[in-house]
């Protein structure tokens, strides 16, 4: 298992150069130029200069280069001082200070580190995906459940529908649909989340929770949805099982055959499916974060793309992949883990 | 020499078939007949095809430039909105409604579900050639199977949606530049899209296409010196048809879906070119006025993506042998 494991995160090193290269080489054809803003009356040789201190003018592979460096080493220098320095769970260890005021990976948009940004944003979009992939999960796994025990009944069949449903109404739709219904007409719900917001008592934990409804049950929906469907499968290959004939034979009740011997074999398949979606919900959260005004990660790299801000569009579409590859590896893991059967060798 | 004997008519009569054999079922038929029992599968179908002959006989029927603009009659609301609404401003001139600036909504509609479901067929028949194409590859020659599958693998790690916003801001300009404004994005959105959704095909038809070379009507196809080309074109495309065209659907609902959201986010087609996916992304700022506006494009979305999930769901099932006749 260790083997495996140490085997694939190898594997995964040329895996992500590779992306990266290919997204860093795609960005280089972009046509904008981020002196664009830089007032005429600036001298070329001082733009020149100016272009320089951004990190340009250096042949690609040269800047290329530049950028594994800063993500790969300067960045996790900043990470390891902050961690030392001013963090709760670290601090009683000595200070460290090894980054020594090198060029990090500096967003065009407002001259600020990139990472800096990536971590004020980050809170939000967990809270609100995080939030919704677990409620997705946890809503779909009794739908999938009973829609299996009890197949082709109405519950079945109305189940498989409302998924369809989630499967087909993209989340473009039914996140208007939502502020028309639910903050235009009822007005229970406000439109926009606000980030602003500070959780200090019941009050303003009551207002927290209306913000985040919306945007949560757009996104969970989607979860549900997929993951009651795979639960529904799952389940339908374990009922007619053997074993499950036998468990019945010597007397165990329904409850106990159906929510400990099929519910734990069935989990199998759909444990790695939840864990393969972690990464489609975050990049499916772009939407859903423009729609509802949440300025997490998404809306990032929207604003950055349109700006032009192109080491900010290369280091988020990096951690994209890097969720990517890192839950596939999770989903594989996970796998072997729970099926003894699976013998990675 | 002895007499012949006079074969016994009762024997005869017995063997006699009652009455005409049923002409033999082909395989079509049994699937025609699995499909029908589909209740989901058939309404899918014909919500598609209705709303398929809809955008396509549409501009001929409904005669209204898309484009017109009518200032006089502008932000009309549909004319069913007159059931619970006395005083709401509708016209039987423009059933639909029309837009801030008098551009017939049903029109719109019409022309913006021929660019949908045409960036959806384009696309998904893009992906599928591509998938298929590396599946047949990795699966029939050996050699190509690992490079390939790393390939594809590579290919399911890359971030989809940044990806294709980052491709569609970079080469919008010089794809409009070459192929005008509406054909540069069609070709730029159908390829980005077709390039990025292949690898489920790909897998796919690789595992069947794996299984099939192994039975025994291939090696006699090979023993009678049948090129690979030939048993690929002949013996395993028409075996692994059934998954493809499974893969197609669910191929058209997220290509369909794909476009709506770059549409939605602002990076698809021009803003005077009508798509369903930009029709529901400029009507969000006013949706609290004029919620039509979102609800009749995102409607149109949703029920043809619905469909097809359904009829692929169907046509699952149909072809399926296993699934057949029970």
């Amino acid at each position: 298992m260790l083997t495996f494991i140490a085997r694939r995160l190898l594997l995964s090193i040329p895996t992500l150069l590779f992306i990266s290269f290919a997204v860093f080489m795609l960005l280089q054809l972009a046509p904008g130029d981020p002196m664009a803003q830089v007032p005429l009356t600036v001298p070329d040789a001082v733009k020149e200069k100016m272009r320089e201190a951004l990190g340009l003018g250096e042949p690609p592979l040269v800047q290329y280069w530049k950028w594994l460096v800063q993500v790969f080493w300067i960045e996790p220098k900043v990470l390891i001082d902050y961690l030392t320095a001013s963090s709760t769970l670290f601090s009683w260890l000595p200070d460290t200070a090894l980054y020594q005021g090198e060029l990090r990976v500096i967003s065009w948009q407002t001259r600020s580190p990139v990472m800096d940004i990536v971590v004020q944003r980050m809170p939000q979009t967990l809270w609100v995906v995080g939030l919704a992939y677990v409620v997705g999960v946890l809503i779909a796994l009794p739908i999938g459940v009973y829609s299996a025990y009890r197949q082709y009944s109405v519950f079945d069949q109305a189940g498989t529908f409302v998924t369809m449903i989630g499967f087909s109404i993209p989340p473009f739709f039914t996140g208007p649909l939502l502020i028309v219904i639910f903050s235009v007409g009822l007005g229970w719900f406000p439109s926009i989340y606000d980030t602003t917001h500070e959780v200090t008592d019941w009050d303003s934990f009551v207002v927290q929770l209306q913000q985040m409804i919306m945007p949560v049950m757009v996104l969970a929906l989607q979860t549900t949805a997929q993951i009651s469907r795979y639960m529904r499968a799952a389940m339908l290959d374990n009922l007619g099982a053997d074993y499950v004939r036998t468990a019945r034979a010597k007397g165990l009740s329904e409850a106990v055959v159906v929510n400990i011997h099929v519910l734990r074999n069935s989990m199998i398949p759909v444990v790695t499916v939840i864990a393969l979606g972690v990464p489609a919900i975050f990049g499916g959260a772009i939407i859903t974060e423009n729609v509802f005004k949440v300025n997490g990660i998404g809306q990032l790299l929207i604003t950055a793309l349109f700006a032009n801000d192109l080491p900010m569009v290369m280091t988020l579409t990096f951690i994209f992949a890097v969720l990517i590859v890192l839950f596939n590896l999770i989903a594989d893991v996970l796998y072997g883990v729970l099926d003894p059967r699976i013998r990675y060798d | 020499m002895t007499e012949p004997v006079p074969a016994s008519p009762k024997a005869i009569e017995a063997l006699r078939d009652e009455g005409p054999l049923a002409p033999p079922r082909s395989q079509a038929a049994d699937v025609w007949a699995q499909f029908r029992k589909h209740k989901g599968a058939m309404m899918g179908a014909a919500v598609l095809i209705f709303i398929t002959l809809a955008v396509l006989l549409g501009p001929y029927i409904w005669t209204l430039d898309p484009q017109r603009l009518d200032i006089r009659n502008k932000d009309l609301r549909p004319i069913y909105t007159a059931l619970w609404d006395g005083t709401a401003n509708v016209s039987w001139g423009h059933p639909f409604g029309t837009d801030n600036l008098g551009r017939d909504q049903l029109a719109q509609m019409i022309a913006g579900g021929r660019a949908s479901l045409a960036v959806g067929w384009a696309a998904m028949v893009l992906s599928l050639l591509i998938g298929t194409g590396v599946g047949v590859l990795a699966g029939y020659f050996r050699r190509l199977d690992g490079p390939l599958m790393r390939i594809t693998d590579l290919f399911l790690s890359l971030p989809i949606l940044p990806l294709l916003l980052v491709a569609v801001t970079l080469f919008r300009q010089p794809l409009r530049a070459a192929f005008g404004p509406e054909g540069g994005m069609f070709i730029l959105i159908v390829t980005i899209v077709g390039i990025t959704s292949w690898m489920p095909t790909a897998r796919i038809v690789r595992g069947d296409i794996l299984a099939l070379k192994e039975r025994e009507f291939i090696l006699a196809a090979r023993s009678i010196g049948t090129t690979s080309g030939k048993i690929i074109r002949r013996h395993l495309l028409p075996n692994v048809l059934s998954p493809i065209m499974v893969s197609a659907t669910l191929g058209l609902a997220t290509a369909i879906i794909t476009e709506s959201a770059l549409s939605f986010l602002g990076v698809g087609f021009p803003s005077d070119f009508p798509t369903w996916g930009k029709m529901l992304a400029d009507a969000v700022p006013r949706m609290s006025e004029f919620p039509e506006r979102v609800v009749l494009p995102g409607t149109a979305i949703s029920l043809t993506v619905l469909s097809v999930n359904y009829l692929g769901d169907g046509l699952r099932d149909a072809l399926d042998p296993r699934l057949r006749g029970r």
